[in-house]
Parts: C-alpha cells; structure tokens; sequence
C-alpha cells in the first residue's frame, strides 16, 4: 500500500528530515512510527500526505508515484489519505456534525449521503450524542475523536495519525488506539506516529523507529 | 487508480452554488457593520461617476430641443424676380427633408429694420432696397444634425437662385464639442473609481482569506480542490459589488429626487417645462451587473493572489 524507496526529504538549508528511507506498508497493515521528537516521523507522514514531496528517491501510496501527481491533483489524493493531528485541527465556529462531514461536503456528495456517513462515523466514535456541539466545549479526548471521524468519514483506504495521543491521558489514549485497531480490522492501513513506547509496545503491532531521520529498526508485529 | 474530477452530475452542481452564494451572503449578513461599511465606500465611489452620468444625460436631453432649431437661411439673388422666388418657394415647401419654409420679403424687414435699428433716416437716403430677399429654412427633425445640415447648406448654394446659404451651426457643435469633453471625462473617472472598486474588493477578500486561514489550511487537508476553496470567497466579492451598486443607485436617486424641486422652480422661472429624469432602466442594468462583475473581478485578482500563499502545514 505504501512504498517507500530510498527516500530522502532535504530542507532548504541543507537539514535532512528523512535520510534514505525503505520500507514497504501492506494493505491492511497497522503500523507504529517512533522515534525522538525531530526524528522525521511527521516528515514521513507529510510526504505520503503530499504536504511535502521529497528531494529523492520515490514514494508509492496505492500504486500511485507521488512525485507524478500534478498540483492540481493533489486534493484527490488526500481525498483517499484521512490524516489525524495531535492538536486536532477542528474548526471551532462549525458544530461537530459540520466539521465532520467537510470531506464529503469537498467531495461533493449529495445531502442525504453526507448525514448518513456522518452519523455512521459519529456512532462509531461514540459522539452521536453531541454532533449538534461546538468543539470548545468537548474534552480533548472528544476532540480527538471529532478528528478521528472526519479522517475516516469518506473511507479512505489509508489513515495517518500524527501523534494522535499526544495530549491524552493513558485510559483517554488506550481508548483512541482499540478505535484504530477496530478500523484495521475492516482493512483500513493506518500509519501511527507516537513517542509513547508503553502503549505501543502493548499494541503488539508493527514498529518502525526513527532515529535523526534514518530508520533504525523495523520491528514485526506479533500474530494476534 | 486515476485522480481528477468526479463527474458531479448538473444538479448538483447548481444546487452546491447556490448553496454556497447563500451561505457566503449569509456571512456577510452575519457582520452587518462591516459589510455596509465595505458596500457604503464602494457605493459612493460608484455613485459618482453614475450622478455624473444621469446629470449629463439631462442636459443632453435638455439641449435636444435646440438642436431641431439648426436653421438655414437662403440669402436670393437681387435679380431675381417675384415669379421665381413663388416657384421657388413651392420647390422647397416640397422638398422631402425639410419641415418649413418661410419667405421673407425685403421690403417688410427693411420697414422692421428702421424701426428697431434706429438707422431710420440713414436708411432713407437710400435710393433702392438693399435688402435681399432670405428664405427661412427649418430641415426635418433628423436632418437636424451638423452633417446633415451641412449637406443641405452645398445643395442650397447650387441653385441658381441663390446668393449664399448661411447655417448658424457655431454654437450647436460647441455645445457637442463641451458635452463630448464631459462625456470623457465622466468616462475617465468611472475608470479610475472602477478600479478603486477593484482595489477596495480585493483589500477586503484579502483580509478574510488572512481571517479564514486555518479553515482554508483544513480544507486543503481533507481534499478541497482550489476552485472549491476559491468559490466563497468569489461570491462575497460578487455581493459587496451588487451592494455597493445597490447603495450608489439609492444615492443618485435621493439626490435626483433632493434636486429636483429647486431644478422644476428655475425651469418654471425659465418658462420651460424641462423635468430631471431619474437614472434610467438600461443605465440602471449597466450599473448593477458592472458593480457585481467589479467585485468578482476584484476577489479574483486577491484570491488568486493570496490564496496559494496558503499550505497546510
């Protein structure tokens, strides 16, 4: 699903975000990214996000060589890309239910379609309850589950999560993770970037660490 | 797998415009202090080359009554007898492009010359007439224009009868040359406002893309494609535009409606029953569709300017 071949993302200034990178992402895979803070986990993640392109080597999400996708093509590929950030990105003057349903709304699906995806992925964060809410008045769990919801409203066939648990406490964090184990199981490939060891280490999935940009250890997931 | 557009079907893509030049009016509905603030400068800027315009137009109707007055007169030769000046008089009366004739006989306006001119015993001492004999000639209404007077003053001065033609026409291209210079100039500042109105529009549009950045950062995160990004911003150009046209409509028409009372009483002083058109339908289309296509204009030129500036980050 997501191929990685002798990446190197260099920033102007000569600093190296990614030195090198190989690895290769199945279908169907749940995978963790570690590594120190600025060892290129959110590099790697915008560089299948086409937030970034890298200065070498290629990168293949779905069969699609990035490096060939025109500017004016960029918004469909994110369209099959959901992405998860650790401050949320919601926008506060819209309720739940309408920051929710902006992927189908960009994609221009009709009126009916968009409340029945939205309740659907509000149900399965467990906000059904508050889609009429403003952000501001969830806690930060919730929040995160609002963004969560929008990532995989549209069922896009890969999800990055960017440090997705960074500001929750470890019940709040442990929550997050079985709703991705449970997208994973429906054949959603998720891409995790966390520094926290202990969740992951319990998770029992693939690790990939990140060290000053260069990947260091590429650890397979116990049969579960 | 291919990227690029889904196929939306019609519909639905009327319906998702209409959807969002609703929802873009409904924000600007929304901080009403602001949007009439944005609307009031460019209704004012509008309003004046419009004022101008309607108030040209008005003397040009005005002076419409004068030009029919373009008047020739047939200065006859000396030797010509009474016969002649009949036959020729009938000639005329039948000519296709003309309205009038009237003869002046040499004799009556002498009698009225000594009697205002005060030459009364100079002109006594005169052993014949010196007067000619001149044929007042009025043309038809449209061939009452400069050239076309002109014509008939060379086809005049080829008949035998006729000493020399005379078109009093001086002051009627005068009157064309001073309201042509107004027209321009009127033209040259609706030019230099209309682009103020652009200016204004895509100050505005370029503060709130600054205002809305976060929510344009998310949009482009989750797949918004530019010209769905573009598109609100592109409708609240078009509303301030239409509003600001609105408003310089209602600013020309309550000075119109302010001056006319003083403009009917000097007319009336003038004996003339000259009324002050208001601004009529087709400057009135001309006007709204223009301040709408301004503020389109003017969001574009911000929009495209300031809106790829902007990547998530």
């Amino acid at each position: 699903m997501i191929h990685f071949e002798n990446v190197t993302k260099r920033y102007p200034g000569g600093y190296e975000g990614l030195s090198n990178a190989n690895f290769h992402v199945t279908p169907g895979e749940m995978v963790f990214l570690t590594g120190h803070s600025g060892a290129g986990k959110s590099t790697l993640l915008r560089l299948i996000g086409l937030l970034e392109r890298c200065t070498r080597g290629q990168v293949l999400v779905g069969g699609r060589n990035l490096a060939k996708v025109k500017r004016r093509h960029i918004p469909y590929h994110r369209r099959e890309v959901g992405m998860i950030f650790q401050d949320h990105r919601l926008l506060h003057d819209r309720t739940v239910f309408d920051n929710v349903a902006m992927p189908l709304v960009v994609a221009g699906l009709r009126h009916q379609e968009i409340g029945r995806r939205v309740h659907a992925s509000l149900d399965k964060v467990g906000l059904l309850s508050k889609e009429r809410a403003y952000p501001v008045t969830l806690s930060g769990g919730e929040q995160q589950r609002v963004g969560i919801a929008r990532a995989v409203v549209s069922k896009p066939p890969v999800v990055l999560a960017d440090e997705p648990t960074g500001n929750l406490d470890p019940e709040l964090s442990q929550e997050i993770m079985d709703l991705f184990c449970q997208f994973n199981q429906v054949g959603v490939t998720l891409l995790i970037a966390t520094h926290d060891l202990d969740l992951v280490s319990r998770m029992g999935k693939r690790i990939l660490t990140l060290s000053h940009g260069r990947l260091k250890r590429d650890v397979a997931g116990r049969a579960s | 797998m291919k990227l690029g557009r889904s196929h939306l079907r019609i519909d639905t893509w009327v319906l998702r415009h209409l959807q969002v030049a609703l929802s873009s009016l409904g924000r600007l509905y929304r901080t009403p202090l602001a949007t009439l603030m944005t609307a009031a400068v460019i209704g004012i800027a509008l309003a004046l080359p419009t004022g101008m315009h309607v108030a040209l137009s008005n003397i040009q109707q005005l002076a419409g009554g004068w030009d029919g007055a373009a008047t020739l007169s047939l200065f006859l030769k000396q030797e010509v007898d009474e016969k002649q000046i009949i036959k020729l008089t009938n000639k005329l009366g039948a000519h296709p492009k003309l309205a009038e004739v009237q003869l002046i006989n040499p004799d009556i306006a002498l009698e009225e010359f000594q009697r205002l001119s005060g030459f009364k015993g100079a002109l006594k001492a005169l052993d014949r007439n010196p007067l000619p004999t001149v044929l007042i000639i009025e043309p038809l209404q449209q061939y009452s224009t400069p050239e076309a007077a002109e014509e008939l003053m060379t086809e005049f001065n080829r008949l035998a009868e006729v000493d020399f033609t005379q078109l009093d026409l001086q002051w009627v291209r005068r009157f064309h040359a001073i309201t042509e210079i107004a027209r321009r100039g009127v033209m040259v500042i609706g030019i230099l406002l209309g682009l103020a109105v652009l200016l204004i529009v895509g100050n505005t549009i370029r503060l709130e893309i600054q205002n809305r950045k976060s929510e344009i950062e998310i949009t482009k995160l989750i797949g918004g494609t530019d010209a769905f990004i573009r598109r609100p911003f592109l409708y609240n150009g078009l509303w301030y535009g239409l509003s600001g046209g609105i408003l310089a409509w209602l600013l020309v028409s309550i000075s119109l409606w302010m001056l006319n009372g003083p403009i009917e009483r000097l007319a009336g002083l003038y004996r003339s029953e000259f009324d002050l058109s208001a601004i009529d339908f087709y400057t009135l289309s001309i006007l709204l569709l223009g301040s709408a296509l301004l503020g389109l204009f003017g969001s574009w030129i911000a929009v495209g300017r300031h809106l790829s500036d902007i990547e998530p980050s």
